[in-house]
């Protein structure tokens, strides 16, 4: 009998567990990603060309990773593909079983040239991971405030500081390596903040402490952390944000406020810190438009929406398996877990194994654990208190605040499809990536209803549907394909 | 001061440096082989260096590839994000714009041609 083929797109965390499973469980595996290495954002590894001989001094759980990326590299089953894009998932036609088709671009991050592939696979794991959420403020838009996400890429990835007086700031735990990596690569971090309220955070950290206990692993980590904020004398303060930023062509100072459980401003409370640098971050959005492509059904919870994973992390689509922060922000022991049971039963791995139930467990209480998280780092809901008429809310098309309250306003423009054509907001090249969730927030605010009123006789315009993924030139949208090049 | 690459003497995951050598709209940028386009232009001062549509100023937001705010022209490929492109010796780096005002720069288009 032949192995089954695995296609696993993305090589974080969860792809990367997914990989070494299936391949463990016999398959032929194809583990694909958009980066040059392996290791998703959780591990971004630095260019082989910096031949850096200690990079373990920028990574937690290093060896268990190096371990694992070199074992599935290696193994004579496993392709890898790195610098390769998935534009377009293919479903096939009703009558016909199995996955979709995963269509590719192998080359250059946004080059010409790419080549262009097919690949068919008797089972796709999706382990795409996700990116920082930011809540728009005042000069948001102003060089020199950049994600978490961003600091942390530059300064694992290449060793470039955003800055040398910094300040980070915004929602969850997150902020803690962000402001760690900034800490050892040389910057000053002038102060953490945390939106939260101590009782709030405090209250969701808390409760069934039980859980907490099971991922010591990770809870270890934040420790870790912390502790190096507290070397550096970096002040960390709760109920506190940034709600502006000033400069003439870039970053030069941030106003932050204290706040109210619910995120309104205290007035008065006002402070003007000067800096050269921010990094903002108000939690993660997962990367769904592959598992929408794919037909995959989604969940919504307090949180957001997520792919609806079952007991086995498969999809509600046939052949199709998704795992990590896609199914719910864990991070990366509950990635690990998800992917290694998605990988195992994609490849075809004895679904009474023993060891499945130890993953399961694992698994159960890293999702506890984002529960907690989301409990402890909400949203709050005032947060739009920030917000003036001239505040960019469309990063790409610079629809401000006042442009969507005007269209939301109007009667005639109030669909979700028709404020998004009257303003822009969320037609430019980052698909709504960036603004999707907040425009539809504060439209749904702003019209005091639950979002998506469907525009007569046109099907509700969701927010994931992005058919062409990723950017694909005309010319390499005109070559035709080539199939299993195996 | 501004964006900077941590020195390699220093740098305690103790590594090499190639260096490599750029052109921004013509003008000579030196960086490091293995670095991201936009990481050669952080750590060599640059902030912000593509228009957007009321013609500010936009540089790196989330580094990662999802903003598509540093677009950049890389030899003769337009819209490149920065951020996910590997520098080559060598590259000839142009700067984009959506602000209409800008004579003789290099127009990048809206979604509507996507």
């Amino acid at each position: 009998m032949t192995p089954p083929h695995v296609t696993v797109v993305g090589a974080g965390p969860a792809g990367l567990a997914a990989a070494e499973t299936a391949l463990i469980a016999g398959a032929e595996v194809t583990l694909l990603d958009s980066a040059e290495q392996p290791g998703g954002q959780y591990h971004r590894m630095m260019p082989d060309a910096y031949a850096a001989a200690r990079p373990e001094r920028l990574q937690h759980g290093w060896r268990a990773f190096d371990r694992r990326r070199r074992w599935v590299l290696e193994h004579p089953r496993c392709t890898w593909w790195p610098d390769t894009t998935v534009w377009a998932l293919e479903r096939p036609a009703p009558h016909e079983p199995g996955p979709p088709r995963v269509h590719v671009l192998r080359g250059p991050a946004d080059g010409a040239d790419r080549r262009r592939l097919g690949l068919d696979s008797d089972a796709v794991v999706l382990a795409v991971g996700a990116h920082d959420r930011v809540l728009p403020f005042p000069g948001w838009e102003l060089p020199g405030v950049f994600t978490g996400g961003a600091a942390q890429a530059l300064a694992k990835g290449e060793r470039v500081v955003v800055g040398d007086r910094v300040v980070v700031a915004g929602t969850g735990p997150f902020l803690l390596p962000v402001a760690a990596s900034l800490l050892e690569a040389g910057s000053r971090v002038l102060a953490v903040l945390e939106a939260n309220a101590t009782p709030t955070v405090a209250r969701g950290w808390s409760q069934r402490l039980w859980e907490l206990a099971a991922q010591a692993g990770k809870a270890g980590e934040l420790v870790e952390y912390a502790a190096a904020l507290v070397r550096h004398r970096v002040p960390c303060r709760t109920g506190r944000a940034v709600i502006e930023a000033r400069g003439d062509g870039r970053v030069e100072e941030v106003v932050t406020a204290r706040l109210r459980g619910d995120w309104s401003v205290v007035p008065g409370s006002e402070r003007t810190i000067a800096v050269d640098a921010v990094c903002v971050t108000h939690g993660f959005s997962p990367q769904l438009e592959l598992p929408v492509a794919a037909g995959c059904a989604l969940r919504g919870s307090s949180a957001g929406e997520f792919v609806d994973v079952d007991d086995d992390q498969r999809t509600s689509c046939p052949g199709v398996y998704a795992c990590g922060e896609i199914t719910g922000i864990a991070g990366a022991p509950a990635a690990r877990a998800e992917g290694a049971l998605a990988g195992w039963l994609a490849g075809g791995g004895d679904p009474a194994a023993p060891a499945l139930r130890h993953l399961r467990r694992n698994r159960d209480q890293g999702r506890a654990f984002a529960e907690r998280l989301a409990r402890a780092h909400p949203v709050g809901a005032a947060w739009p208190g920030w917000l003036r008429p001239e505040t960019v809310v469309c990063r790409c098309e610079e629809t401000d605040y006042a442009s969507l309250c005007r269209a939301v306003a109007h009667a005639a423009t109030a669909a979700a499809r028709v404020v998004k054509l009257e303003t822009r907001a969320g037609l430019g090249p980052c698909q709504a990536r960036m603004c999707g969730p907040t425009v539809a927030e504060l439209s749904a605010r702003l019209r005091g209803e639950p979002l998506d009123r469907p525009v007569e006789g046109l099907p509700v315009a969701g927010p994931h549907h992005r058919p062409i993924a990723q950017p694909i030139r005309l010319g390499e949208l005109a070559d035709c394909p080539s199939l299993d090049p195996e | 001061m501004s964006p900077r690459r941590v020195r390699a003497e220093t740098d305690a995951v103790g590594r090499r440096e190639r260096p490599l050598l750029i052109t921004v709209d013509g003008e000579a940028v030196g960086g490091i082989d293995g670095q991201t386009i936009a990481g050669v232009m952080l750590a060599a001062g640059r902030l912000g260096w593509r228009r957007g549509v009321s013609g500010a100023a936009r540089g790196v937001f989330c580094g990662i590839g999802v903003c598509f705010d540093c677009l950049v022209t890389v030899n003769a490929d337009r819209d490149v994000r920065a951020c996910r492109r590997r520098a080559r010796d060598g590259d000839v780096v142009t700067l984009q714009s959506r602000w209409p005002g800008i004579p003789g720069t290099a127009r990048e288009s809206g979604s509507e041609d996507r």
